[in-house]
């Protein structure tokens, strides 16, 4: 294979986003995407882990038996998730409280499994390291855009720091409480899918079938 | 992939190889940052007791802010401070004063009473038998009292810290560390303008029986009652009930009465 880490790099960043494109990981970006401060680390921690996970699983795809490869890399992929939140809980432990239960779920991110099975088992590790690298910015990316507005429009602030003065403290400004609240953030991938594929038409999917007319107009009655 | 890869001893050795290395990586994690875990849990919950008095400065370090705060335990079926033989018990059976946790306390069940319907109107559902509480005394008086509370809200159990003023009468302060009630509505008994209206309210009224409580609406300026109400969250009604019930339960007979009246009877 002829990819470049230039390439997996920068590929899913737009054009072949994990969320945007392959709707994956959307679980975790409706439950940590209120504050901008959490998603960050959120980020931080799933591209660690995608990449470090897409490494050693290259490091040893030769010998991994086809028939329990899986298993084997769900156990990589918990043992660096697990090593992970042991250092938030560590070294960041106000924000590891507010990420709750969402670190250990990266263990079940689809980012995480679908680049160890598709890229990571057929790619040299240190390829597959930066694959993982570019697929954790591309989903940082979808976070980052998402949080911005939650947390700007949900609680007037961005990282903490009030922007918009809220009616609450004194201010002017009416907070959308429904932009804390999970659905929002369906509404605003949404709409960050569809500005991304009318800016690239080629990401726009054929329909899988199309409801054909009516044969007979006249007949139907 | 090579054949042989996908054979008994290959897919065992494998396995067994990988399980090894992995188990060996991730409690050698574990191990090695316990202690600094372990020294964080501690002091979230020492800057929640100090928050919760309104006495948490910024950029200071807590450990040394805490230095001023006692800890105590109380019993709670005498409303005394736990005896000597107590706190050896306790700490026998793994709750040491230093690490004394009171969640884990209500669910042990030797420790512990069921609380039944109207006895239970925080729906706490168990009530330990000791709590630990939180004191600072200045110039050699009683300063601030901090009692831990808890009880539902409307989705979830809210833990928090209720601070008095050295009289045991006064309300200096009230803050949750945790819930999860709606943000923007039930959440906002995080909001330090809501918290700032407790400050200066008293528990009982003129006739001696517990009148504080949030109500819906505002308060009322100048009436008979404003000393003892709080105004209620607006959109929040289960939420602001929910906060007056379990203020109401935790300075009740069941709760900490006993204790605040042994410390008002020494005149302090």
């Amino acid at each position: 294979m002829s990819t470049t880490i230039k390439e997996v790099l920068t590929q899913p960043l737009l054009s072949n986003n994990p969320i945007a494109v392959q709707i994956l990981g959307v679980c975790s970006a409706l439950a940590v995407t209120t504050s901008l401060n959490v998603t960050l680390v959120m980020c931080v921690a799933l591209t660690l882990v995608t990449a470090t996970s897409g490494f050693f699983i290259a490091l040893i795809r030769n010998h991994i038996p086809g028939n329990i490869r899986i298993i084997v890399q769900m156990t990589i992929i918990a043992s660096l998730v697990i090593v992970v939140d042991q250092f938030l809980k560590a070294f960041a432990y106000d924000v590891s409280k507010s990420l709750s239960v969402f670190v250990g779920l990266i263990i079940t991110n689809c980012i995480v499994m679908g680049r160890a099975e598709a890229f990571a088992m057929k790619n040299p590790p240190v390829l597959s390291f930066f694959d993982g690298i570019g697929n954790g910015l591309g989903y940082s990316v979808v976070l980052i855009f998402v949080a911005v507005f939650r947390e700007l429009l949900g609680s007037g602030s961005l990282m903490g720091f009030e922007i918009l003065p809220l009616v609450t403290n004194g201010g002017w400004y009416y907070s959308n409480g429904m932009l804390l609240l999970p659905p929002s953030a369906f509404f605003i991938i949404g709409l960050f899918i569809w500005a991304l594929r009318t800016y690239m038409p080629e990401q726009v999917e054929k329909p899988d079938f199309v409801i054909s007319p009516n044969t007979e107009n006249s007949g139907a009655h | 992939m090579s054949a042989n890869n996908d054979s008994i001893q290959r897919t065992i050795l494998v396995a067994v190889l990988l399980c090894l290395v992995c188990s060996i990586f991730v409690s050698g994690a574990a191990v090695s940052l316990k202690p600094l875990q372990v020294k964080n849990k501690l002091e979230d919950k020492k800057k929640n007791i100090l928050s919760a008095a309104g006495l948490l400065v910024e950029g200071k370090s807590i450990a040394e802010q805490f230095e001023q705060v006692t800890t105590r335990i109380v019993n709670l079926e005498t409303g005394v401070y736990a005896t000597d033989v107590e706190l050896s018990e306790l700490a026998a059976a793994g709750y040491p004063l230093a690490t004394f946790d009171q969640r884990r306390l209500a669910k042990d069940s030797g420790y512990s009473a069921k609380l039944s319907g109207k006895e239970d109107p925080a729906s706490i559902k168990r009530l330990e038998k000791f709590a630990a509480v939180f004191l600072i005394e200045e110039d050699g008086a009683l300063d601030k009292i901090i009692l831990p509370v808890h009880g539902y809200g409307l989705w979830s159990t809210l833990y928090g810290f209720i601070a008095l003023q050295g009289d045991a009468e006064t309300i200096a302060g009230l803050g949750f560390y945790s819930h999860t009630e709606t943000p923007g509505l039930g959440g906002e008994v995080d909001n330090p303008s809501w918290k700032a209206l407790w400050v200066g309210k008293k528990i009982h009224d003129a006739s001696g029986s517990i009148a504080i409580d949030v109500i819906k609406g505002h308060v009322i300026a100048g009436s008979k009652k404003e000393a003892n109400q709080v105004d209620g969250l607006s959109g929040a009604t289960l939420t602001s009930k929910g906060v007056s019930n379990l203020v109401r339960f935790w300075l009740g007979e069941k709760g900490f009465a006993g204790f605040l009246n042994g410390i008002k009877g020494q005149g302090v």
